[in-house]
């Protein structure tokens, strides 16, 4: 089909294209404001302890230090959900923790302050490992949280917000199955998304209540929002976004470094900069919820699911900001990955002494995916079930439905995905390369190669609410007002070429205000893949408003009705005879026309991502190569090729497909430490081992918007770290569980060498 | 600190060949030459000083303003900062300033054409090929492909991410940044 469209669909540059190869781009570190103070913060070095005593007069005494900051001298701000985790407490909860805060004129002073503060400590037993922590006499985190189980239905997504699966008849469901298959399976290894731009903040405190802070986040209007509550809702915040360095979901909660900062301005007076180290960010920011699951499923010959019950054991570190989301959300999109009428599924959101965990790609779905798959694929072992069918046949179709995060029932009514799975398996090969459950497809010496699938959708991509101006000018350019933050999407551009095809302007005529919440109207941001619908159709709304209103005014100048007219590069038209136009200069030049566009959520239309893979596993050696990838998606209608094949390319990094292979935050489970905070022990893929990686995107027209288009980035993680356990499992012949599946666990698997278990309780 | 034009910089470097650390400390003050101009720093605790545990990634962005060189790991780990000294690439973050007295420093700010404007030719194949996508490794990708295409002119697809292989990106703009140094290097063919 033809594209009918002048800019949607086409190679487009980005707009801050130029900006950043020139390194002209400003990201937030590269931001130095007049007296700008630093801040550091001192972090705790036990996992679990009440401070007793803190001296911090010889800090503040040091030449160029302006703040030393503990817990007894900060407002009773608090984070978390529920909000029960103060900005700096008397207990800490995990190594990291933050104890004091200083900022100083140079960032060597405030570093060589953080060793003059003196602490004492009263240590106390920790907790590391999830159901140690759900035992009666284990060490408690919190008071308000009896037993550490974060208390759950904290009404994130309303009153009825999704809390658990549970429908049907679970003992109709087992006794229908042909196969009853369980176990106990974990997706542990707390990978981090770690984008390269480190977590950080400037801040400026103004008195009485007024803060504007410098962010770096995919979603920097929201950092408005959670800083009001965490404040007490006393203090108005204006947030000032960027370029952000990559987030993968993880900045869009960074109330803690903005909290840090601010506090150290409304100390000192002064703007004050903080931005984390990479071992902080590693050890004392947020990583990937950790799921462990004890579940039965019942399965027949053909493939469908009769039942599932399970316990989900979610640790999420030391406090909880999102986990209770991503559980419900996780809850909904399982839904839309396995048609089953009778659940029993039930998440327990545990507390333990490690860095929390918070929001990645994937949003709950693939955590729990990744330890379901593997159940669901030791049934169809037995009934000797293609996972590719399975998977197809299961998949949410039109007409359909899921209760979604929000407790509420809705039915499917985008397209079928079917097609788009088939045309991955074909351009894969899967029907070739498919041998059968564990099963290599081929062997070449040493080396064995094997297959994997798995799928991945959800239907946040039309959550939350988006607004967005469009005003027009009379030499004929238009400026969006959006407070969405460009972090590696492209997307702050599409939107720009969104208004430009609306109003057939040339894209060098759209410009798009600087992110900042005092001049652009309410964003929730980019995030589960909700920027091309939900965004875009604010975008799109705002822009159709302002032509509608751009026809109103000139209409009479035409003599024409505003539903005859047309525009394009700056004139008005009459569509009968275009000869008949005026430029829109008419309008006169002491006036704007401003159009208004606001997103209402809408929870019936899914993505979808299917992940083939294909690994070559070393018998010798147990190293996994990553041969082969192929992703299979339907985007109704491609806005930005390059974008969209850059977003899909990134299913192998941020916690995606390599949390699988070697990824994993190493956590001394006797001492609390994190045993790989920097970049050469936290293992991440290079240029020289990069996969074949082929994107099938099929263009069926979807329900959404005027370009008929849905988002897919945020989900490209999430297919295949599962796809490779079972790829993994495939080539050596033996079933793999446990994430990643590092050459020590091959060859222990293999039988070639003997593994103490890295797991284990309080010391 | 004091600008100077560069002049006549490869005798200078010659002259100085023996000057190292002992030597910038000794003197006091340090002659560096970043992308063409030549800048002379005192040794000290000042803003506008070098302190002898500055890395040169924190002189070029703090006391030069020279913000487009990126710091991520800040220990040698992920390329971010790499910038070319006597025009090899090298990490700015593991390089002390006082051991680059004399010697001619290029950062991505020093690509392409000061006067026109117009940009080398590899970040123009950066940007045909949307070979980036946060953006914040690219600098360094940058400066790494620029070496090795000073080296390589025409260098095969695998010795392109072998050049490329000590910068991290987290987003997987990989892909793109193989075809775009691949076309670069077809254009200074």
């Amino acid at each position: 089909m033809a594209n009918k469209y002048r800019f949607i669909g086409k190679a487009t540059p980005r707009m801050d294209a130029s900006e950043i190869v020139t390194g002209k781009a400003r990201f937030l570190n590269d931001i130095k404001q007049a007296d700008m103070l630093y801040g550091k913060v001192l972090r705790s070095p036990h996992p679990h302890a009440l401070i007793t005593k803190i001296d911090k007069s010889k800090a503040e005494a040091f030449p160029g230090v302006k703040a030393v900051l503990t817990w007894e001298d900060v407002p009773d701000w608090k984070g978390g959900t529920p909000r029960y985790t103060r900005i700096l407490d008397r207990k800490v909860r995990y190594v990291g923790d933050a104890v004091a805060l200083v900022a100083a004129i140079t960032l060597e002073i405030a570093k060589e302050a953080l060793r003059l503060i003196d602490v004492e400590y009263e240590i106390l037993p920790p907790v590391f490992d999830v159901e140690e922590a759900l035992k009666p006499d284990a060490p408690q985190l919190y008071d308000e949280f009896p037993g550490n189980v974060v208390t759950p239905g904290v009404p994130f997504f309303g009153p009825k917000n999704l809390k658990e699966v549970v429908m049907g008849d679970m003992e109709k469901g087992f006794e229908e199955a042909d196969v009853i298959t369980e176990g106990t399976f974990g997706y542990e290894n707390i990978p981090n998304p770690l984008p390269p731009e480190p977590p950080g903040a400037i801040a400026l405190w103004e008195e009485p209540n007024k803060l504007t802070l410098w962010v770096s986040n995919q979603a920097s209007y929201m950092d408005k929002i959670t800083l009001f509550h965490v404040m007490g809702r006393k203090v108005e915040v204006r947030s000032i976004g960027g370029p952000c360095g990559g987030s993968f979901g993880s900045k869009f909660m960074s109330w803690q470094v903005q909290t840090y900062a601010a506090l150290l301005s409304k100390a000192t007076g002064k703007p004050v900069k903080l931005v984390f180290t990479k071992e902080e960010h590693l050890a004392a920011f947020t990583v990937r919820p950790s799921s462990r699951m004890r579940a039965r499923v019942g399965m027949k010959k053909d493939g469908t699911v009769t039942a599932v019950s399970g316990t989900w054991l979610i640790d999420t570190g030391y406090y909880s900001m999102t986990t209770q989301s991503q559980v419900a959300v996780g809850c909904g999109e399982v839904q839309i990955m396995v048609r089953c009428p009778n659940w029993d599924l039930r998440p327990v959101i545990v507390c333990t002494n490690r860095n929390a965990s918070g929001i990645v790609r994937g949003f709950g779905g693939q955590e729990l995916k990744c330890i379901l798959i593997p159940l669901l694929s030791l049934a169809m072992e037995k009934l000797d079930i293609d996972p590719f069918e399975f998977l197809k046949k299961n998949y949410v179709k039109p007409g359909e439905g899921y209760v979604w995060r929000d407790g509420i029932w809705y039915t499917y009514r985008g397209v079928d995905y079917s097609p788009a799975m088939d045309k991955g398996a074909e351009a894969f090969g899967w029907k070739e390369k498919w041998k059968g459950w564990l099963t290599p497809t081929a062997i070449n010496g040493t080396k064995q190669r094997g297959v994997g699938v798995g799928v991945h959708g959800n239907a946040d991509i039309g959550e939350d609410a988006s607004e967005a101006y469009v005003r027009l000018h009379p030499d004929g350019t238009a400026m969006l007002f959006s407070c969405v933050t460009e972090h590696g999407t492209g997307q702050r551009s599409n939107y720009a070429k969104m208004v430009a095809e609306v109003l057939q302007l040339p894209m060098e005529n759209v410009s798009i205000t600087p992110s900042d919440s005092l001049i652009n109207p309410y964003e929730f941001g980019p995030a589960g893949s909700r920027g091309t619908y939900a965004i875009g159709s604010a975008v799109i709304r705002a822009a159709e408003d302002a032509r509608k209103k751009l026809f109103e005014l000139m209409a009479p100048m035409l003599q024409a009705k505003p539903g005859d007219l047309d525009t394009s590069d700056g004139m008005v038209f009459v569509k009968d005879n275009p000869e008949k136009k005026i430029p829109w200069r008419s309008m006169s030049i002491d006036r704007t026309i401003t159009g208004i566009g606001r997103f209402e959520p809408d929870y019936t239309l899914t993505n979808c991502m299917m992940s083939f893979i294909e690994v070559e596993v070393d018998t010798e050696t147990g190293k996994v190569d990553l041969v082969n990838v192929v992703n299979a998606t339907d985007a109704g209608k491609i806005i930005d090729p390059q974008g969209l094949e850059g977003q899909l390319n990134g299913c192998l990094g941020s916690a995606g497909i390599d949390s699988a292979i070697f990824e994993e935050t190493i956590l001394d489970r006797s001492s609390g430490h994190t045993l790989n905070a920097n970049m050469i022990d936290y293992k991440w893929r290079t240029f020289s081992e990069l996969p074949v990686i082929t994107n099938v995107v099929l263009e069926t027209p979807f329900p959404s918007h005027r370009f008929h288009a849905v988002g897919i980035g945020e989900v490209a993680t999430s297919p295949g770290p599962s796809a490779v356990l079972m790829a993994v499992s495939n080539a050596i012949g033996i079933w793999l569980h446990e994430y990643p599946v590092t050459p020590e666990k091959v060859l222990k698997a293999l039988g070639k060498v003997s593994l103490r278990g890295r797991k284990g309780g309080t010391p | 600190m004091r600008k100077k034009q560069w002049q006549g910089g490869k005798n200078m470097a010659a002259k100085n060949k023996k000057s190292g650390a002992k030597k910038v400390l000794a003197k006091g003050r340090i002659n560096l030459t970043v992308n063409g101009q030549l800048y002379e720093l005192g040794i000290g605790k000042e803003p506008d000083q070098v302190d002898p545990g500055h890395t040169l990634a924190h002189t070029l962005r703090e006391t030069l303003g020279l913000t487009g060189t990126k710091i991520s790991c800040d220990n040698g780990a992920c390329g971010a900062c790499t910038v070319l000294i006597d025009g090899k690439a090298m990490l700015s973050c593991m390089t002390l300033t006082v051991e680059c007295d004399e010697k001619k420093v290029t950062t991505i700010e020093g690509l392409g054409d000061p006067k026109t404007g117009i940009v080398d030719p590899l970040q123009q194949t950066f940007i045909d090929h949307t070979a980036f996508q946060c953006g914040f490794c690219t600098p360094g990708m940058i400066m790494s492909a620029k070496a090795l295409l000073n080296d390589n002119p025409s260098p095969t697809e695998e010795e392109v991410k072998e050049g490329l292989s000590g910068n991290f990106c987290r987003c997987i703009s990989h892909y793109h940044v193989v075809k775009a140094v691949l076309a670069a290097s077809e254009k200074v063919r």
